[in-house]
């Protein structure tokens, strides 16, 4: 099952990869992996999405905590919590009718045109990851030229907070 | 006042209690060996190639309880010092490392002597640092001494650029240390531990199994109360042993793939299994499908991770194993608990019938020497109260079956990672811990040659360990594999081209004995233990094609034994 794990960290050098160097020397797998500082400097929120059967969600949460350098963790999806991602998208449109069905589609999904060139529509969008999934899944013919997500972050719903 | 980084270093050290510093100089570690120079209150062992110095500080901390201290350089004085680091991860002993590192300035540069060594040290430590600020110099040692020795222990890397020994900071160590993200947890949940005291009432085929963890949590006294208090059967891991008196009634031997037939059988058919800082390693295991299958499982351990690793256990207790162990006392002392004794007796009657099946006999008339021989004859010469160290392979199963250690502290030896070339250098920090005590390194022609520059080391520290030799004239361990599973085919595991041990031992200006005749054994280790004033390196010509029984073969369940 997919399970999106929430970490709060040190923010110091060689954190992100003591997490890395866990997933790879264990064999886990990591789908996808953001991390940035939060309101305190001294810390970084890191979110992690991977999968496994709950044996090894437990011992990966497990080996997480040990990291002397982790301060706090929760597995999002052992509670209700919200959950995005962004993407940036870059798609061929060589004439009128795709050009109106880009931009269609971008505003069925609540995408925004981001820059337009003689070829090329960027568009991004934020949803969960299967909303981002469903959009590349919808394009048909159209062409991506180019594409990033920037990876999934989450938070719990309510009163509930992960934090020092 | 400021002072100088190195002079920093030192002074943690001192502040630290730190007797022996095992280390090897080199450049960026000058500036700390020039402060070392000028004080005598730690003392400096230089060894011959840096991962003897882990080594011997790992042996140190295994016998003493406390953290074994490290100094290498930069580049290869950090990557030598890998294996004995490693080898201190997977058997979880405290140590602290700590590596020059090539000035800030350079980091990156792929400057001489640089390699990253927080990079290449992260998947075999439990933490490490590198100290970019001269400021952070005494509180990051600080923690890396309480990182090292609290919780589930482990070694600490310290990195230490050479320009931040030379840097000028006033000195003050800090007399305790938080750290918002550590907070390994002590004491296990009371809740948990009634239940598991409930299940050990309700048992009617206990059985205790029981790990390092242990011994590293000094907690053998109440281990033995514990025991004694229920009259279950109990059984240790290689790593555990001594934590439990071998001698006594209620211990049935080590279990696990060299274990013996009684502590195999005794798990497979066991109903409760009480396991006791100890890890359910692969080759306590065996084929984990066939585990135990009959069994509730306890499970204490400091480590949460520990816990429902390779086995599905019914009643985790994460914390400390003496202070689980004495809440568990409390509850078994009261008058309101009792055991199945009527199950017990039948279930000590099994127990006794499989121990009269005698799985550790040998050939005790041959003409050629047992190696089982030497280790019995050994034990007997020593009245058992000797620190033995071994090396991996054949040799070491003889030791650890053989050896009937009453002590927890006294039986090292590189059981998780199986480091080769680990026994002597180990001997070295036992030896320097306790000068009077005998040490003893049972290892083979194999094993001794993976670091056999020590016996410099033990000339000029004049460190009397005695060194087993058994003989064989085969990676024994390797030849056994190859004779069960590879028909014979021996592919590279005879030992070619060996020296001349006893010429050897003398060449360093030690003693040198090789023995040949069963009849001579006991004569040769009566006067090594005798001799007290250098190492006395004993050659003992052995059964070349002993094998080691009882054995579980690999993905075979605990009670499939190859027997003799």
């Amino acid at each position: 099952m997919r399970h999106i794990i929430s970490i709060i960290i040190e923010n110091e050098a060689g954190a992100l990869s003591r997490v890395a160097g866990l997933f790879s020397a264990r064999g886990y797998n990591i789908e996808s992996l953001t991390v940035a500082p939060t309101n305190d400097p001294s810390l970084s929120r890191m979110t992690l999405v991977t999968r496994g059967t709950e044996q090894i969600i437990e011992q990966i949460t497990k080996q997480l905590n040990k990291l002397v350098d982790i301060v706090r963790l929760q597995d999002m999806t052992e509670g209700e919590h919200l959950e995005r991602e962004m993407m940036l998208v870059k798609l061929r449109v060589s004439n009128h009718q795709e050009r109106e069905e880009v931009k269609r589609f971008a505003d069925i999904f609540r995408g925004r045109v981001l820059d337009v060139s003689d070829l090329s529509y960027t568009i991004e969008l934020t949803g969960s990851s299967s909303k981002l999934d469903a959009f590349i899944g919808n394009l048909g013919k159209i062409q991506v030229m180019e594409l990033v997500r920037s990876g999934v972050i989450g938070i719990a719903r309510g009163d509930k907070v992960l934090a020092l | 006042m400021e002072i100088t980084g190195a002079e920093i270093f030192v002074r943690c050290l001192e502040d630290e209690g730190v007797d022996c510093l095992f280390g090897y100089p080199g450049g960026a570690v000058l500036h700390i060996y020039d402060a070392l120079y000028q004080q005598d209150k730690v003392r400096h062992i230089l060894v011959r190639h840096e991962q003897a110095a882990t080594h011997a500080a790992d042996g140190y901390a295994r016998a003493t309880g406390k953290p074994g201290v490290v100094l290498v350089t930069s580049g290869p004085g950090a990557t030598n010092a890998v294996t004995g680091i490693a080898t201190a991860h997977l058997d979880s002993i405290p140590l602290v490392v700590f590596t020059g590192q090539v000035p800030t300035s350079l980091i990156g540069n792929d400057a001489f002597q640089e390699v990253d060594s927080v990079g290449i040290t992260r998947p075999c430590v439990k933490h490490n640092f590198l100290v970019k600020d001269i400021n952070e110099l005494a509180s990051t040692i600080k923690k890396a001494f309480y990182v090292a020795t609290t919780g589930r222990p482990g070694p600490v890397v310290v990195d230490i650029p050479k320009d931040v020994t030379a840097q000028r900071a006033e000195y003050h160590y800090p007399a305790e240390v938080s750290m918002r993200s550590y907070n390994p947890v002590v004491k296990g949940h009371i809740g948990q531990i009634r239940r598991a005291v409930k299940l050990m009432s309700q048992a009617r085929r206990p059985m205790l199994y029981t790990g390092g963890g242990v011994v590293l949590d000094n907690a053998s006294e109440e281990l033995t109360e514990l025991t004694r208090l229920l009259d279950f059967p109990i059984t240790q891991t290689l790593m555990g042993l001594g934590a439990y008196p071998a001698t006594d009634r209620q211990f049935i031997g080590m279990l696990g793939m060299h274990g013996t037939y009684e502590a195999n059988l005794g798990m497979h058919n066991c109903d409760v299994l009480i396991a006791i800082g100890a890890r359910f390693d692969d080759r306590v295991t065996g084929n984990v499908e066939k585990f135990c299958p009959t069994a509730k499982i306890i499970h204490v351990d400091i480590d949460p991770a520990s816990i429902s690793k390779n086995v599905e256990v019914d009643i985790p207790i994460v914390g400390s194993v003496s202070t689980v162990l004495k809440d568990m006392i409390k509850l078994v002392s009261d008058s309101s608990f009792s055991t199945d004794k009527e199950a017990l007796v039948e279930w000590w009657k099994q127990i006794e019938e499989w121990r009269a099946m005698d799985c550790l006999k040998y050939d005790r008339n041959s003409d050629l020497i047992k190696p089982q021989m030497v280790v019995e004859k050994l034990y007997e010469v020593t009245n058992g109260d000797a620190f033995v160290t071994s090396d991996v392979g054949q040799h070491q199963m003889w030791a650890a079956q053989y050896y009937k250690f009453d002590k927890p502290r006294r039986w090292i030896n590189s059981g998780g990672l199986g480091t080769m070339g680990f026994g002597m250098p180990a001997a070295m920090g036992v030896q320097l811990a306790f000068p009077d005590a005998t040490v003893a390194c049972i290892t083979g022609e194999g094993s001794i040659q993976m670091n056999i520059q020590e016996l410099s080391t033990l000339k000029q520290y004049g460190l009397p360990i005695k060194v087993v030799t058994l003989n064989n004239g085969y990676l024994g361990m390797v030849r056994q594999w190859q004779e069960f599973f590879y028909d014979k085919r021996y592919a590279m595991s005879y030992m070619e081209s060996l020296p001349d041990f006893v010429k050897l031992a003398e060449s360093y200006g030690h003693a040198g004995i090789r023995v040949d005749k069963p009849a001579d054994i006991e004569a040769a280790l009566r006067e090594a233990v005798a001799i007290r004033d250098r190492v006395v390196f004993l050659d003992f010509i052995t059964d070349k094609e002993e094998n080691v029984y009882p054995m579980i073969p690999a993905g075979a369940g605990q009670n499939e034994m190859i027997l003799v």
